[in-house]
Order: structure tokens, then sequence, then C-alpha cells
């Protein structure tokens, strides 16, 4: 069974913990073997579902006072732990300095990181809807291939008008569109189809968290072997994702990026 | 404060307990303070830390209780092949465990496949990371891993069953 070759990988697969290589390989046989395409949503589901019920414990005001106040102050009181005892290093005072920034210099990286993580997590997101929106049944609300049938049914739903680009003389057929949540924002969800691809285009009122999903000079990215465009016009935050070829989803974005200009 | 709230958390899940995981932090930037000269520049910050606090927990009197509880099978290298379910996309969307659903699995597994679950889907750490921060060889990550996350499917489909 060729599967039994494949199903062990799933893990380190979804973990992003395969080489490039075996990566490639798992990504065109999940193409063709639903049995390891299904068990692979699955588990992508459970780890991203874990991610979020497992942030249960959150410090409180109070304690994270103490502790940042006990940092600073190069002094630490043990009282809780242990002995209850209180350790005053006075005269470590130029080495708890130099922890101290250790600790700054450190935590700065980790802010950066952890804004990164966090931009990867509504990008992974996003992928995710657009995976999950091929599994459904009925992957759209609102069916017809007429942008002025799509349009005004946004309207009431999402806080923000949008234009839908003309696709007359292009290779792109609108499916329909949905309502997507991220972040517990609505937005517009509009469904293309180019070959035998399909393409999810995304619109998002132009949130702070929204802004350092990608960077200035950033304007795509690759994840989980999606192609991901953005860009900001207007205070809406545009994604385009799909598999499709890296030059139908800018030929798609340009598309949408002159529309949203009109 | 450098990952303040995920030590927090992570403190939470191994004590299950608010006050203990208070202690466990605070003992945590203690360590870490007295201890920063055994931390080299250039190294993985994340696991060193990670690693002073699941240390201190492993010292506490939870901790020790709860290592002694019998791991989930015998914790060998091997990593187990999955067996394949024949699930529909359809299934798998209206089959989504509440949140609290798995906070409950969760909770259930033994402290030692918890805690590198926690690492690998909370905390986002690479296989190498976790393996310096529990200080297990990666082959002992994969095994634990794919056996925290059987477990959570078993006790899920058994609690949407039930």
């Amino acid at each position: 069974m060729a599967s039994d070759i494949w199903q062990p990988k799933i893990d380190r697969y979804v973990d992003a913990e395969l080489s490039e290589e075996e990566m490639r390989a798992m990504d065109a046989h999940l193409h063709e073997c639903s049995s390891c395409a299904a068990e692979a949503l699955r588990r992508m589901r459970l780890k991203h579902d874990t991610k979020l019920a497992a942030r249960r414990y959150a410090p409180s005001p109070q304690f994270r006072r103490r502790i940042e106040g006990q940092v600073m102050a190069g002094q630490v009181i043990a009282d809780r732990v242990g002995a209850r005892r209180t350790v005053t290093w006075r005269w470590a005072a130029p080495l708890l300095a130099a922890a101290v920034m250790v600790l700054l210099v450190a935590g700065i990286m980790l802010s950066r990181s952890s804004e990164h993580a966090r931009s990867q997590q509504l990008l992974s997101e996003l992928t995710d809807i657009h995976v999950a929106n091929l599994a459904a049944s009925t992957p759209v609300d609102v069916m017809s291939s007429d942008r002025h049938t799509v349009k005004p049914w946004f309207q009431g739903k999402v806080p923000f008008t949008f234009n839908l680009p003309e696709l007359e003389a292009s290779p792109f057929t609108l499916v329909g569109g949905r309502l997507a949540y991220l972040d517990h924002e609505p937005g517009a969800h509009l469904i293309y189809n180019i070959g035998a691809h399909h393409i999810s285009v995304f619109v998002f009122r132009d949130q702070p968290n929204l802004a350092h999903v990608f960077s200035a000079r950033e304007s795509s990215r690759d994840v989980l072997k999606f192609h991901v465009e953005s860009w900001s016009a207007h205070e809406l935050r545009y994604f385009v994702v799909g598999d499709a070829s890296d030059e139908s989803i800018h030929a798609l974005t340009s598309m949408w990026k002159q529309a949203g200009n009109n | 404060m450098p990952l303040f709230d995920s030590l927090y958390n992570f403190a939470g899940w191994l004590t299950g307990n608010r006050e203990e995981a208070e202690d466990l932090v605070q003992e945590t930037y203690l360590k870490a303070l007295k201890g920063f000269s055994s931390f080299q520049q250039g190294t993985n910050f994340r696991a060193w830390i990670f690693r002073i606090l699941r240390n201190a927990f492993l010292t506490s009197r939870t901790g020790l209780k709860a290592t002694r509880t019998v791991p989930l099978e015998s914790d060998d290298e091997e990593t187990a092949v999955a067996s394949a379910t024949m699930d529909t996309p359809e299934s798998i969307l209206l089959g989504r465990a509440s949140q609290e659903a798995i906070q409950a699995a969760l909770g259930k597994l033994p402290v030692i496949f918890r805690e590198v679950l926690l690492l690998s889907d909370v905390e986002e750490m690479s296989y190498q990371e976790i393996s310096e921060t529990v200080s297990i060889p990666i082959g002992t990550v994969m095994s634990r891993l794919y056996r925290a996350r059987r477990a959570m499917r078993e006790d899920l489909q058994g609690a949407s069953n039930g």
C-alpha cells in the first residue's frame, strides 16, 4: 500500500519537519491520495485547535507587575518557593545588571520572533480556511459568476464595501463568495477557478494585527506550499491564497488592485 | 519580559494550579538570573529558559508526583506507524472538537506527553528545540508527540461518541 509509506510522515509534514524534497513529494502524494489528504487535514485541524485551546493560563496583572519589579530591581524574593527566604543580591549588582540586559535583549529578539509567529499563525489560518473550503460540500454562500450578484450579497454582512474585478477576457472564473472570520473579524471570501485550481481572495478591514502579517517590503510569501499575496488599500487588507502558479495568483492580485483603485 | 505569558501558560499546564504556576515562573526567573552565566549567547534562549522551568517543576512535589504516573506506553525510540482513518472531509469539518474537550483531553495526558505536545503545538518549537528543552533525543520527541496526539484523538473521538 502506497499510503503505508506516507502515513508515518504525516505528523512531520504537519509540523513542517520534513526536508524540502520530502515536503514536495508529500504535497504531490496528497494531491493523489484522498485517504492521506484527509488524515493530514485532520491532524492540521487538531494541531491548530490544540494551539488555540491550550492558551488557557494567563498571568494576573498583579503577578506580572510583581515579577517585572523584581527582575528590574535585580532583587528576587524567593518567599513562596522552598524555604521562604529572601535573597538580596546587592553584592552582585553589576552581574545582575548584565543579566537583566541579557534577558531584555533576548526579550526584544523573542518579541520579534513572537510577532513573526503570530503573523505565521494568521497566514496559516487563511490557508486553513482556503483548504477547508475546498473540502466543504457547500464551498460558497452565494454562488454566482456575476460580480454584480456576489458583491451586493455582502452588504450588511461585512463592515465595509469593496469592488470585484471584471473578469472578461481573463482565464479566471468567479465561483462565488462566503463570509470568513480572521481573528474574530468578519471578512469577505471570494473563490475563483483557474483550470483545475481554486484561488481564494480574502478582504478584511486593515487592522494593526493584519498590517504586521507581511513586512513593509514583502508582498508575497509561501505558506505550506500555498502562495499568498497581500496588500493594503483604502483601509482594507487583501489576501490572495492558492496553489495555482505564482503568475496566476499575481495576475488575479493585479486585477483586484486595479478594481480597488476604481 | 521575555516569554512571560508562554512560561506561565506552560507552568499552568504542568502544575494544573495557578498558585503553583506562579511559584514555578518566579523560581524560573530567579534561576535564570542566577544562572545567566551558563547561558551561551548565540544558543537557543527559549529552549534554555523553558528547560529551567521544566527542571524546577520536576524537582517540585507536584512534578515528582506527576512523573511517577504510568505513561501511555513504553517510551521507546521507535516512531509508531499511524493508522489511516477513512474520514471524509465533511466529517472532519463537522467533527471538530470543542475547546473544552481539547483542554480536558490535554489535561488527561501524562506530563511527559503533555509537555512535548505543548512545546510543539502551542510554542511552535522545532523537534530540535524540544529535544534541547526536554533533554531527550529527537526520536523520542517524535515518539512522544505521536503517542500524545493519538491519545488526544482517541479521547476526543470517545467524547464525541459518548
